[in-house]
């Protein structure tokens, strides 16, 4: 999933302004337990749990909701509705042959005996046929197409346990994390009737506040688009129930208005997921950080620079070795970030179990990134740029990332004056995100370096990314998202060959391999891991943010109150 | 007079149907329709699935064809639905546009309250203190940025006074006027503030020229005081420029409302129509731009209406008799 940039508020100088004032600040109301107020940036468009991929819906749905299976804190693959994870070992997964001719998998679950929606009734394999069908249908706009695509048959055994059969066997086949159950009772009957509407006439976006929707610690009990949304505990919940009565999530897009209803007591936390930058958050810290526990959490979130490999200049690999060699990521990391977004040297986070440290590194050395432009031609200085000594070729690139996105135009700045250092000459050109992501990077518009962010999950293979065959074109409709126009046979075999691999030894060593082939090609030059900070109030303890796309809310029973 | 309104609801109504071809069409003219982003994440969708997504979207045909055939269904009535919402559009679009008539109605309101009678009140003295002092409030008001006094007003009554809500449209669960007013209070201030030296600036200059005209003189000769004067014949008059400027206003105030919405967290019309048009929304945005557009024509023809009522001189053909 490509990350857009948050929204930054222009207005620290002004909240610095009343810094003085707050000096005066009454003392903050007591904070009604029974009542937990969160503060996000972002409102979803729909409350259905398969239309549209969007964070904010992800975070309220969190709260409501349980997927089958799920990364835990510990990035480990578990069950939530399902009774036991299964696997090929405990006989509940069972290799076999798919129409296609291809290996595949039926996977059996089942699900918990004590199941319920918010109105009662139980969670059945009804729910679980009619989602599997609705995802089936190609008009109705449901997500993820991939899941369904696979999914080619599921067979109900009894009202709770049922088969996915998938036509491929991939290594994560008993990871169903998206397959997200929809009330079959409520839903069905509009589906049926009108499949390619669905999408605009489901309850969860007619009957919102409708109990029967939701199967978590805590139903939707109200909504004002664009403003908030009420949540009270589920009654039918067979679970721990959750340490609130209620707990309303506020919109607040404007991050300095985030922070002044923080500090004001309107509402009690920022969730990491979907509040302050880490800047933001430091710079927060500075000033009030002793009022609130402020927690940061890298993760999966992987800001990096993609290279035009179609560029003559970036085509070559040493020229991309020494754009490299001349950045301070480190520096960059420490200055801008404190440290807490830690340097990246490829893809895979070093939080994931499949990560290499044995792999080629770049520390920052602007001798050795000087040595390999001049051992390339680059041997003239021209105004401050180095040029070929042949072709007279200088060595200047186009440099884009969204417009008003303060972290990366920072981030910008700084590698542009460190590139400047060796003779590069890079042009900041930056544009709006819809122009940006929209057009100039979906369309490899993008004539050098472009930056911005992937969000994946624990042991995500970056097909998408590095996959010769997902290098769009305007043949495939710009179908792919390797930007680069990245094309190494040997990656493209790893990968396909990572995700069918089972033994989790072999897999690694492929794994390594892969990383290796990147860290030494660079299609990409890494930056580093976002993380997300988490303002909580000093009384409220044992939120474990996950650091992947699994939001803190799918544990909310395990949070506390002091 | 039914006439003169019957032919500026015309012309509205034929500027409306131009300016609805021109807005689909820069709104179809911007890069990354729906399905391209939904190719660009999933470059395993064949050709069939491709086709399929985009007659869900109704992005198969040209766009003329598209406009024709959205226009035949909002002659029907149908304007069709939101994307982003999957409701539709007038159910997300009517809460927000009162949401924002209710802000603006009542900053409006209470900047031409403030800033007529401190612009006329300045004019009566010019030159003096009292002109001095109003004219360093106008130009105050006039040179923040709403953004900045929004979140000055967000810390003083919010943060350090704690009086009132920081932002947001009610306390979830109460749904009493009072309660809505208590969180209009900063936006509507914030506004207003951003307003009235505006206003009061236009109302000063005006009156001004007015009080330099014949009429007033031999008003003044005649023996009248000077509030009649001001109020009995020169205020009609210096009204005229200042209505103009309140009906151009009234449609950039409907867009400008984005920023004080977004401080404020406040979901009105601007807000949405930003987040139409950022996330491929073509029929909120579309209809969304159209009420903006339908806002200023309206406040056009008031604007027309109130001439004629402010000098009966002016014909409802716009001409002086």
């Amino acid at each position: 999933m490509m990350i857009r940039p948050a929204r930054f508020g222009l207005v620290a100088p002004v909240l610095l302004t009343a810094l003085g004032l707050s000096f005066f600040t009454l003392p903050a109301k007591a904070a009604p337990r029974e009542q937990l107020t969160i503060g996000i940036t972002q409102y979803p468009s729909t409350f259905h749990p398969n239309i549209d991929s969007m964070l904010a819906k992800s975070y309220i749905l969190g709260f409501t909701r349980r997927p089958f299976t799920v990364f835990d804190q510990d990035w480990k693959l578990i069950c939530m509705l399902c009774t036991t994870l299964p696997t090929i070992e405990n006989g509940h997964a069972k290799p076999e042959v798919a129409p296609n001719g291809k290996k595949g998998i039926a996977v059996t679950y089942t699900i918990r005996p004590d199941a319920v929606w918010g109105d009662g009734k139980p969670i059945t394999t009804k729910d679980v046929m009619f989602t599997w069908r609705a995802g089936r249908e190609g008009k109705s706009g449901i997500i993820p197409v991939e899941f369904y695509r696979s999914a080619y048959k599921v067979k109900a055994k009894d009202e709770k346990t049922f088969t996915i059969h998938f036509d491929k066997l991939a290594f994560d086949y008993n990871a169903i994390n998206a397959f997200s159950l929809v009330p079959a009772h409520v839903d069905e009957v509009t589906f049926d009737a009108d499949p390619v509407n669905y999408k605009n006439k489901t309850a969860f976006d007619t009957q919102t506040t409708n109990e029967a929707l939701y199967f978590g610690p805590y139903v939707i009990a109200e909504t004002e688009r664009g403003a908030h949304v009420v949540l009270v505990r589920n009654p039918k919940w067979w679970g721990k129930p959750g340490p609130f009565k209620r707990i309303v999530i506020k919109v607040i897009p404007n991050t300095a208005a985030l922070e002044a209803n923080l500090l004001s007591g309107n509402i009690d936390m920022i969730a990491g997921e979907l509040g302050f930058t880490v800047d933001q958050a430091l710079r927060f810290e500075k000033r009030h950080g002793r009022k609130f526990n402020i927690h940061y959490k890298p993760g999966l979130i992987y800001e990096h620079i993609d290279v035009n490999l179609d560029n003559p200049l970036l085509k070559n690999r040493d020229i991309r070795h020494a754009l490299i060699y001349a950045i301070d990521r480190d520096a960059v990391s420490k200055q801008l970030f404190s440290g807490k977004q830690p340097v990246a040297d490829t893809v895979v986070n070093p939080l994931d179990w499949v990560h290499a440290d044995d792999i080629p590194k770049y520390k920052y050395d602007p001798k050795k990134a000087l040595d390999l432009l001049v051992k390339n031609g680059f041997t003239k200085l021209e105004k401050g740029v180095r040029t070929h000594a042949k072709t007279g070729e200088a060595l200047r690139f186009d440099f884009m990332t969204t417009a008003g996105s303060k972290a990366r135009e920072l981030v910008q700045q700084v590698l542009q004056s460190q590139w400047k250092a060796v003779g590069i000459d890079v042009k900041i050109k930056n544009e709006q995100a819809r122009v940006y992501f929209g057009e100039t990077v979906r369309q490899r518009k993008y004539t050098g370096l472009a930056m911005y962010a992937w969000l994946s999950a624990p042991e995500s293979v970056p097909r998408g990314q590095v996959h010769s065959a997902h290098i769009p074109t305007a043949a495939n409709n710009w179908a792919g998202q390797n930007y680069p126009g990245f094309h190494n046979e040997e990656m493209d075999d790893l990968i396909e060959k990572i995700e069918v691999e089972l033994d989790k030894t072999k897999r690694k060593a492929m794994w390594r391999r892969l990383q290796e082939i990147y860290a030494t090609e660079l299609p990409v030059i890494p930056l580093y891991f976002r993380a997300e900070a988490y303002i909580m109030p000093k009384w409220l303890t044992n939120i474990r943010p996950t650091g992947h796309q699994y939001t803190t809310g799918l544990w909310v029973e395990e949070w506390q109150v002091k | 007079m039914l006439a003169f309104i019957i032919q500026r609801v015309a012309q509205a109504a034929l500027v409306l149907a131009v300016m609805s071809f021109v807005i689909f069409g820069l709104i179809g003219l911007m890069p990354g329709d729906p399905v391209d982003l939904l190719i660009s994440a999933d470059p395993q969708m064949t050709q069939e699935d491709i086709a399929k997504l985009r007659e869900i979207y109704g992005l198969d045909k040209p766009i003329v064809l598209r406009y024709a055939s959205w226009l035949a269904e909002v002659l029907q009535g149908d304007f069709g639905f939101s994307r982003l919402f999957a409701r539709p559009v007038f159910d997300v679009l009517l809460p927000a546009l009162g949401n924002t008539l209710t802000l603006l109605g009542i900053s409006l309101s209470m900047a031409l309250l403030i800033g007529l009678p401190l612009g006329i009140w300045a004019a009566v003295r010019p030159y003096s203190t009292r002109d001095y002092a109003v004219n360093l409030f106008a130009f105050a008001g006039i040179s923040v940025p709403s953004f900045w006094l929004g979140l000055i007003l967000i810390i003083i009554f919010a943060v350090v006074l704690g009086w009132l809500p920081a932002g947001g449209f009610g306390t979830p669960g109460v749904k009493v006027w009072g309660d809505t007013l208590i969180y209009l209070v900063l936006p509507a201030a914030s506004l207003t503030l951003a307003n009235v030296g505006g206003y009061t600036r236009y109302m000063r200059a005006s009156m001004l020229e007015t009080l330099r005209q014949d009429y007033i003189r031999t008003a003044r000769a005649k023996g009248l005081s000077n509030r009649q004067v001001v109020l009995g014949h020169a205020l009609r008059n210096a009204l005229i420029p200042v209505t103009t400027i309140i009906a151009l206003d009234f449609g950039s105030l409907f867009s400008g409302a984005l920023i004080t919405e977004t401080i404020f967290a406040y979901p009105g019309m601007g807000k949405l129509t930003y987040d139409a048009v950022m996330g491929n929304d073509f029929n909120l945005a579309l209809v969304a731009l159209l009420l903006g557009t339908l806002v200023t024509l309206t406040g056009n023809i008031l604007a027309d209406l109130a001439y004629a009522w402010l000098d009966p001189r002016i014909g409802f053909g716009g001409h002086k008799q």
